[in-house]
């Protein structure tokens, strides 16, 4: 890897972890496109700033990006509250009259002799091959500085994201604290204006942090772990863009951003869509399981109380319980190589017919007894006042016999307690 | 010293308007300490709306509020809010304990991080709303009623003198009404004053000792006792109720009943 690609990667990686961190606290606070509004915003500022000094380094250039950006985050302030118009239609003004402006102004700067080199037009999709140590240093200073505000103003930044009111009402600044978020936001955009370009930067902000947030329930790991997948997306997008000549690094960082977006989406634990597809197939079978032996105990202690045989067909389970026979039957062979059930034939019609082993009733009598307890406990929920649990039980006991739902069939079988 | 700047509230002649439309009118209100008092009245009448201009959330077009004497800018750490829960996204990243610390805030002041003290008052503040056990519990997974102790929790931890709760009662299980029942008199056996937004007339009896019916305008303000009657109900209710006439005959039986409780 040649020197320039280095420092190139380390840019990028710096850059990509400063907008993680902060796309965090935007996306928490439901301004997730508000990095959108700045970064188009930021144009026109660009483009006056060269036309105002005629400079094309990075200091006037990305001092009028921010500019700009303030100027655009204070309009939206303005329509929200001087309007009756909402925060999204504020931010879409913002976006578009700012962006149009920018353009415009591009234009003028293109039509000026010598405009035509000026490269400004680096900054609608970035250039991140550009980047030379110099720029790289600014970077590094903008990035230092948003991850520093982030981790000093971390209590107040937790606390306007989840609860600005509540905040206020404690007596701290929290209008102010917004305008420092704000003002974060701001300076994470200038920071990738030059690599990544404003169309694009919106990407860096939400992408590694909707990434990150499948991850972990804490918002002191979320913050890290987006600011690391930043940083990997940065350094990836850099290196693929060496794969083939005129590779675009800016749209690279944001697909490899994008990657680690779905592949969290997918792949976490806990909150990751694969791990959702097997929770709840195991909570189906569990429910399913349940609700068989339920009507199974339930069916057999009424042929009990009537003198018969406790013998129950699938058929029965589909008429009086609702059970489709679809899954009914291969449960049912399941639970006879597990011994919950055995397979017997009912006399009258010689149509298949099953029933609970003594192991099996034992453990249908506790699912009926749970269930048939929680029955009476949502009957006298007020009178409790406690949640459903093992706690209460000693409370509904009496409640189960006065409303003649004990369970009779299987008490004090052997097994009983387990499960 | 005034006698009256020792009361834990007192608001003269407050008026709040959303688009030039007042939604509270020369609202003027002493509140005695130590008292839980419920705020009722009809939907739209203005009751957050009252509490949240009480507290400099909402601006106000006139008005004089003063907290045991002084502005509100000047006491926020002696006075608690419990907003609604639905006012903030339950899916946050945090979890139970971090919530409740968050009560602190307001004593530690900017930058300095909550430590083992906070840590120490928010267990208290759980343990007096029964939620100890789901203190490392992520926010996501609790229950609507086990939402608005968390909120309480999070209230009590601040150790406020006196407390503004929108709604506790809304949509919450029995479990948690207990739960926030056993804390109004708790707050109120240690001297606190609690100002209670409350939607439900069966309870009002059996939960405060004095009212303020609000529609739009003070209507009536004083000891349950006194103020919680068929003709004051009529004068809050007005014509929102399509069953007035029933309401108001029926309630004197039923305040009957649940006063010989």
């Amino acid at each position: 890897m040649d020197a320039n690609t280095q420092w190139v990667m380390s840019g990028t990686a710096l850059l990509g972890m400063a907008a993680g961190v902060v796309g965090v606290l935007a996306l928490l606070r439901r301004r997730a496109l508000m990095g959108d509004v700045l970064a188009h915003a930021a144009l026109p500022g660009i483009a006056a700033a060269f036309l105002l000094t005629g400079s094309k380094t990075p200091g006037p250039l990305l001092t009028g990006a921010a500019v700009a950006g303030v100027l655009g985050t204070g309009a939206m302030a303005a329509i929200t509250r001087y309007s009756r118009l909402k925060q999204d239609a504020a931010m879409s003004l913002v976006l578009t009259v700012f962006f149009g402006l920018g353009i415009m102004l591009l234009n003028v700067v293109q039509r000026m002799p010598g405009g035509n080199q000026s490269g400004l037009d680096k900054f609608l999709f970035g250039q991140a091959a550009a980047i030379v140590p110099r720029d790289v240093r600014v970077i590094m200073v903008l990035a230092g500085a948003l991850c520093l505000l982030v981790l000093v103003f971390y209590k107040e930044f937790k606390l306007l994201a989840f609860d600005q009111e509540f905040g206020a009402g404690l007596g701290l600044p929290m209008g102010r604290l917004d305008l420092l978020l704000n003002l974060g936001l701001v300076l994470a955009v200038v920071t990738g204006l030059e690599s990544v370009g404003v169309v694009l930067m919106a990407a860096l902000l939400t992408t590694p942090a909707l990434a990150a947030r499948y991850w972990t329930d804490r918002l002191s790991r979320m913050l890290p772990l987006a600011g690391l997948f930043g940083a990997l997306s940065g350094v990836a997008g850099t290196l693929l863009s060496q794969v083939g000549p005129r590779m675009p690094t800016g749209p690279l960082i944001v697909l490899a951003a994008t990657l680690l977006f779905v592949v969290s989406l997918l792949a976490a634990p806990h909150r990751g869509l694969a791990a959702r597809l097997v929770r709840m197939a195991r909570t189906r079978a569990q429910v399913r399981r349940e609700r068989l032996l339920e009507a199974l105990y339930d069916l057999s202690e009424e042929a009990a109380s009537a003198g018969l045989p406790a013998d129950v067909t699938v058929a029965d389970l589909e008429r009086r319980r609702g059970l489709s026979p679809r899954w009914v039957g291969p449960l049912l062979e399941r639970m006879v190589r597990t011994g919950v059930v055995e397979r017997v034939r009912a006399a009258a019609e010689r149509q298949e017919a099953w029933r609970l082993t003594g192991h099996g009733l034992a453990e249908a009598y506790q699912v009926a007894r749970r269930e048939r307890l929680h029955l009476v406990y949502l009957m006298h929920q007020a009178e409790i006042g406690a949640p459903f649990g093992p706690e209460v039980h000693p409370q509904l006991e009496p409640l189960l016999r006065l409303h003649g739902l004990e369970p009779v069939l299987g008490r004090g079988q052997p097994g009983e307690g387990v499960g | 010293m005034e006698r009256v700047q020792e009361l834990p509230l007192v608001v003269r002649d407050l008026t709040v308007a959303y688009q030039k439309r007042p939604v509270l009118k020369e609202v003027s209100l002493s509140l005695p300490e130590g008292r839980l008092i419920g705020v009722v009245g009809p939907n739209g009448a203005g009751k957050s709306t009252m509490i949240k201009a009480i507290l400099g959330m909402i601006p106000r077009i006139s008005g004089d509020v003063q907290i045991y004497g002084q502005p509100v800018d000047r006491v926020r750490r002696t006075v608690g809010y419990v907003p609604q829960r639905a006012s903030v996204d339950w899916d946050f990243p945090t979890d139970v304990l971090d919530v409740v610390m968050m009560g602190r805030y307001g004593h530690l002041g900017l930058i300095r991080r909550p430590g083992a003290r906070e840590r120490t008052a928010a267990m208290e503040a759980l343990e007096r709303v029964g939620m100890a056990e789901f203190a490392h519990r992520q926010i996501s997974q609790l229950s609507g009623g086990q939402q608005q102790r968390v909120f309480l929790a999070r209230a009590l931890a601040q150790d406020a003198r006196i407390y503004f709760m929108d709604e506790p009662f809304a949509g919450v299980d029995a479990a948690t009404e207990k739960a926030i029942v056993s804390l109004l008199s708790g707050l109120k056996a240690s001297g606190r004053t609690v100002v209670v937004v409350h939607h439900d007339l069966q309870t009002v009896r059996e939960y405060f000792d004095w009212l303020v019916l609000l529609n739009v305008r003070v209507l009536a303000a004083g000891p349950v006792e006194q103020v919680f009657t068929p003709e004051n109900l009529a004068r809050t209710y007005g014509g929102r109720l399509g069953n007035l006439a029933l309401l108001a005959g029926a309630m004197p039986q039923q305040l009957r009943s649940l006063g010989g409780d």
